[in-house]
């Protein structure tokens, strides 16, 4: 799918030449009943066109009626982001031709947008960086493209085309940031980090279901580079379909290291639309845009002006989640992380995943030593992000509740995820299942370390004379011809035993 | 019953409740009388004369159980082919939408239907509302019945033109810039504008969303107020759709059929008269502003000023809305297809093309062009923008006009019927007839035209237009039905009774 290859600049070059500014738009597809315009469900994966109506479809003399709990979202959304929220503010439509778009054009917000100039508050590697909120807006979904046939899964080579209504029309909420500047060679972390947190955030307020694998949360990519030190603003690019917190960081680094070439090379970047690919880690051109794209915005006469009281603002700011820095100083406290644990465990995303998992009843240095370490090997091992790997907070407290029980260990508790991973049932059917349960019975374990101590007298010799520390060289023989499935614990107690 | 078609809504309601008459038998009639006479007037696109006979039987099995389901129960009606009717071809006048039959009913149609009123077929119109003669229909233009020769004004001629030839009792139109009364002005009948968001726009395919207003054609003031008062009322599927309660507009019109208009404050828009007006529909305006003052009125000049931009900012307005209301049809999805002739392997945007080239005529392109330049970026503000002030100046200039007038009075078109094919190569020729009604869209009041008389040189009706402020739509009625009252009282009966016989009908 891509032609030829991108040159790329190494990263280190990139940065003595260049500062990046970086811009972010998220989309998030709200959670309500039904869609934005109409009283259409929303429910993700019904059959095609199963979900639509007059309305939805564009048909001749629809009109649309706006979803009240759709601008409700939106205004917390737009609190928790500590944005104003306006008084009064319209929609609009925004024109151009698409198949996929019912009426050719989208209900959308133009220059009033329902929540402006907030900011967010971005941990990354321990220092706070504000990432400046532009816009909050309402819009509608577009309906969604299937292109059978060609090489590519594209419009272009296709034998033809199908397209599903179900999601013409669910509500989006469309999230951008100011530009972004000073983040330098921070900028892929600081666009993952916030992502990241506006989707924890997102989670929070319970409006969405926030799966970056639906599509319900799905990130554009704005990035432009200027010389460095002089504080301009280059040419951007804008990367669309970054669909998980680990592209986020690939694509804007990627874009980076590509513009750099680019500019290296003497030539001008062109103002476009880039397609991110996941499998290759590439961006390829989409179609050209400039700021000559011709929306021919004007506002919607089909509805009225939105006008939330302040009461309603008020009772809705009444409804907000936590505070987020504050949310975290409770759980380091609550939690006993340290610093460092408290840094590693936001900055691997997992932050939701250890809270579910402790709230699972896990241990908190459990949860933490099992995401940041098992499940994060695991999600970087098959290149997904940590929350996407397919082990649930509650599959890990349950795995944990069996190592508390004994009932296994560490090493086969791996064993055990490799069977929720393969879809083999529950931990306990698994343990089951796979013949995983350690062995803690004194005749069995007795037997394998009588044989232990016959086949390394010398080593039975230092035991005895009373170097304790040698009974790991026995540990291990034992646990080996247990395959593992040995209470490490006992066995050392039963060589002790034998051996005093 | 003599003449079931010439009888008025109210009559044949009486009718039918006193059991003089059936709904079949009315029905029937119409059918008859649209079987004789349209293939002259050719005021039909589709008659759907087996469902108009079965909602009748239905009817007559209401009111033999006595349980009719309205006063109007059994009146038959045609509506205008802008508004969606579930399971009846719906083609706004044009080639783009042939075929195309809606899954839904508008709300206005859903009320009919609701109200027992038997539909008789679906009117011709200009394409997608846009003109005033009903020549820019795909599939051909009405003829005025006064003169076949001659247009039945537009959008609405259909609707205008089947009431006036006896076809159909009632009419549905759609007005937005004067779609309703104009064609009511220069066919010798009854059309209203009702207050801008009185009357659900669900289901009324758009031309231009803040102007369009559905309401009633009619022989008489009372017939438009019946029906007034059946369809009007709040509609939670248009957001657009006002609250507040109908006012009872049958007891206007019976206010008003008293012929006293003492105390009644009218008021004449300097600019909407004089230069540019036929002599002899000035003539019959001065005669219908001259009988008011002697039935009691107080007589008022008030200048509007700002209505002299009030075309140029309905053609700004009227064709942006309309670019991006009609970008929706692209041939995805329903109506028209069209595969490109020189294209081997076309894509959907070269079938879009295609599509939108076969299916739309001339009107609707040169509109589409317009609209599409005025919201361009660079261009929005100086035109659009633009236009969108020049509105609230005339909502200003009628706010302070209502203040020394109850109701202002005017022509509704400043001529009589024009012979087919006379400006059709004349776009600006064509949109000055709408000089006198645009107003009142871009600002929402509420606007009647009612029979003036004939135009001396031309023995051709006259509409008389009358305005009033917003939701005072009652306002309209009374004053309207006073003048009704006035002026047949001078003739001796209704004006439709002196428009000649046409070939088939009885004399």
């Amino acid at each position: 799918m891509t032609g030829k290859s991108d040159t790329l600049v190494a990263w280190d070059d990139v940065l003595a030449s260049y500062d990046p500014a970086l811009g972010l738009e998220v989309h998030v597809e709200l959670n309500t009943v039904t869609k934005m315009f109409c009283g259409c469900p929303t429910e993700f994966g019904a059959e095609p066109n199963s979900q639509v109506c007059p309305v939805c479809l564009g048909l001749p003399g629809a009109m649309p009626v706006v979803n009240r709990k759709a601008v409700e979202s939106a205004i917390r959304i737009g609190l928790a982001l500590n944005c104003e929220i306006a008084e009064w503010c319209r929609f609009a439509r925004k024109n151009y031709f698409y198949p996929d778009m019912p009426k050719n054009f989208q209900t959308s917000q133009y220059d009033e947008p329902i929540a402006f100039e907030g900011y967010m508050d971005v941990m990354v590697e321990g220092e706070i960086h504000r990432v400046e909120i532009e816009r909050a807006h309402m819009e509608e979904d577009t309906g969604k493209s299937l292109h059978v046939g060609g090489a590519t899964g594209r419009i272009h080579g296709a034998d033809y085309s199908l397209v599903d209504y179900n999601r013409a029309g669910i509500p989006l909420i469309e999230i951008v940031t100011k530009p972004i500047m000073g983040s330098r060679e921070k900028a892929p972390l600081i666009a993952k980090a916030y992502v990241a947190q506006l989707r924890e955030l997102i989670v929070a307020l319970g409006v969405s279901d926030a799966r970056m694998d639906q599509g319900s949360i799905r990130a554009d990519v704005n990035l432009s580079l200027a010389p460095v030190g002089t504080g301009a603003l280059g040419t951007r690019t804008e990367t669309k379909n970054v669909n998980s917190l680990r592209s986020v960081e690939r694509a804007v680094r990627y874009e980076m290291q590509r513009h750099a070439a680019v500019l290296d090379s003497g030539k001008a970047i062109f103002q476009e639309t880039r397609h991110w690919h996941e499998d290759t880690g590439v961006t390829t051109s989409g179609r050209e845009k400039s700021d000559a794209d011709d929306y021919r915005y004007f506002p919607e006469p089909d509805l009225v002006p939105v006008a939330p009281s302040r009461a309603w603002v008020e009772e809705l700011s009444g409804t907000l989640p936590e505070n987020p820095r504050e949310k975290l100083d409770r759980l380091q406290a609550d939690w006993g992380f340290s610093d460092l644990e408290m840094r590693d465990t936001v900055g691997a995303g997992a932050l939701g995943l250890v809270e579910e998992t402790i709230a699972a009843g896990a241990a908190p240095q459990a949860a933490r030593k099992w995401w940041l370490s098992e499940m994060a090997r695991r999600a970087n091992d098959s290149g997904v992000d940590i929350a996407e790997l397919g082990v649930s907070p509650a599959q890990v407290a349950a795995v944990q509740a069996l190592v508390d029980a004994k009932t296994i260990n560490d090493k086969l508790a791996r064993q055990v995820f490799d069977g929720l991973l393969a879809g083999e049932g529950t931990p306990e059917e698994i343990v089951a299942a796979r013949g995983l349960a350690v062995v803690s019975d004194d005749g069995a374990l007795g037997a394998a370390v009588d044989i232990a101590i016959a086949a390394n007298p010398d080593v039975a010799d230092k035991i005895r004379d009373g170097k304790h520390a040698a009974a790991g060289a026995l540990i291990g023989v034992v646990m080996k011809e247990m395959r593992g499935q040995a209470d490490a614990g006992r066995v050392r107690e039963l060589i002790l035993e034998k051996l005093s | 019953m003599s003449d079931l078609t010439r009888t008025t809504a109210a009559q044949l309601a009486d009718a039918l409740a006193a059991g003089e008459t059936t709904s079949v038998e009315v029905t029937q009639a119409h059918l008859d009388r649209i079987g004789e006479v349209d293939g002259a007037i050719h005021a039909f696109l589709h008659v759907d004369a087996e469902g108009a006979l079965a909602q009748a039987a239905a009817s007559d099995a209401r009111r033999a159980a006595g349980r009719p389901a309205s006063g109007l129960d059994g009146v038959p009606i045609a509506v205008k082919d802008i508004l969606a009717t579930q399971g009846l071809p719906t083609t706004c006048g044009s080639k783009i939408l042939e075929g195309w039959i809606p899954p839904y009913d508008a709300t206005v149609v859903a009320r009919l239907k609701a109200a027992g009123l038997p539909i008789l077929g679906k009117t011709n119109m200009d394409e997608f509302a846009m003109g005033s003669s009903t020549e820019h229909s795909a599939y051909g233009p009405t003829h005025n019945p006064w003169d076949l020769d001659r247009i039945p004004g537009g959008s609405g001629g259909g609707s205008a033109a089947a009431v006036a030839a006896f076809e159909a009792p009632l009419a549905l139109g759609t007005d937005t810039g004067g779609s309703i009364r104009q064609p009511g002005a220069v066919t010798g009948t009854v059309g209203v504008k009702p207050t801008y968001g009185s009357i659900s726009r669900y289901g009324l395919v758009a031309l231009a969303n803040s102007l369009d207003q559905v309401g009633p054609v009619t022989r008489t003031v009372l017939d438009a107020a019946l029906l007034h008062e059946l369809i009007g009322g709040h509609d939670p599927r248009d957001s657009t759709s006002i609250t507040q309660p109908v006012p009872d507009l049958t007891d206007a019109v019976r206010l008003g059929a008293t012929g006293d208009l003492t105390g009644v404050r009218i008021g004449v828009v300097k600019e909407l008269n004089g230069s540019g007006y036929q002599d002899g529909v000035r003539q019959r305006f001065q005669e219908s502003v001259d009988l008011m003052v002697d039935a009691g009125a107080t007589l008022v000049e008030v200048s509007c000023p700002m209505f002299v931009h009030a075309l140029a900012a309905y053609y700004l307005i009227l064709p942006a809305e309309a670019s991006s209301n009609l970008a929706k049809f692209d041939a995805m999805r329903y109506g028209l297809r069209v595969l490109p002739e020189d294209i081997a392997d076309p894509s959907a945007e070269d079938v879009m093309r295609a599509s939108r080239d076969a299916g739309f005529g001339d009107e609707v392109k040169r509109r589409i062009i317009l609209g599409t330049y005025a919201l361009s970026s660079g261009y929005y503000d100086a035109y659009y923008g633009q236009a969108q002030k020049v509105r609230t100046l005339i909502s200003r200039d009628f706010d302070a006009a209502f203040e020394q007038a109850d109701v202002l009075l005017s022509p509704t078109a400043p001529t009589t019927a024009f012979k087919l094919g006379e400006k059709l190569d004349d776009p600006i020729a064509m949109y000055l007839n709408d000089l006198a009604t645009i107003p009142a869209n871009l600002s929402g009041v509420p606007g009647i035209s009612v029979p003036g008389g004939l135009a001396e040189e031309d023995g051709l009706p006259v509409g008389i237009q009358i305005l009033a402020p917003t939701m005072a739509d009652d306002r309209v009625y009374r004053v309207g039905s006073a003048l009704e009252t006035l002026l047949t009282d001078r003739w001796g009966g209704p004006l439709l009774d002196r428009a000649p016989a046409l070939k088939g009908a009885p004399a």
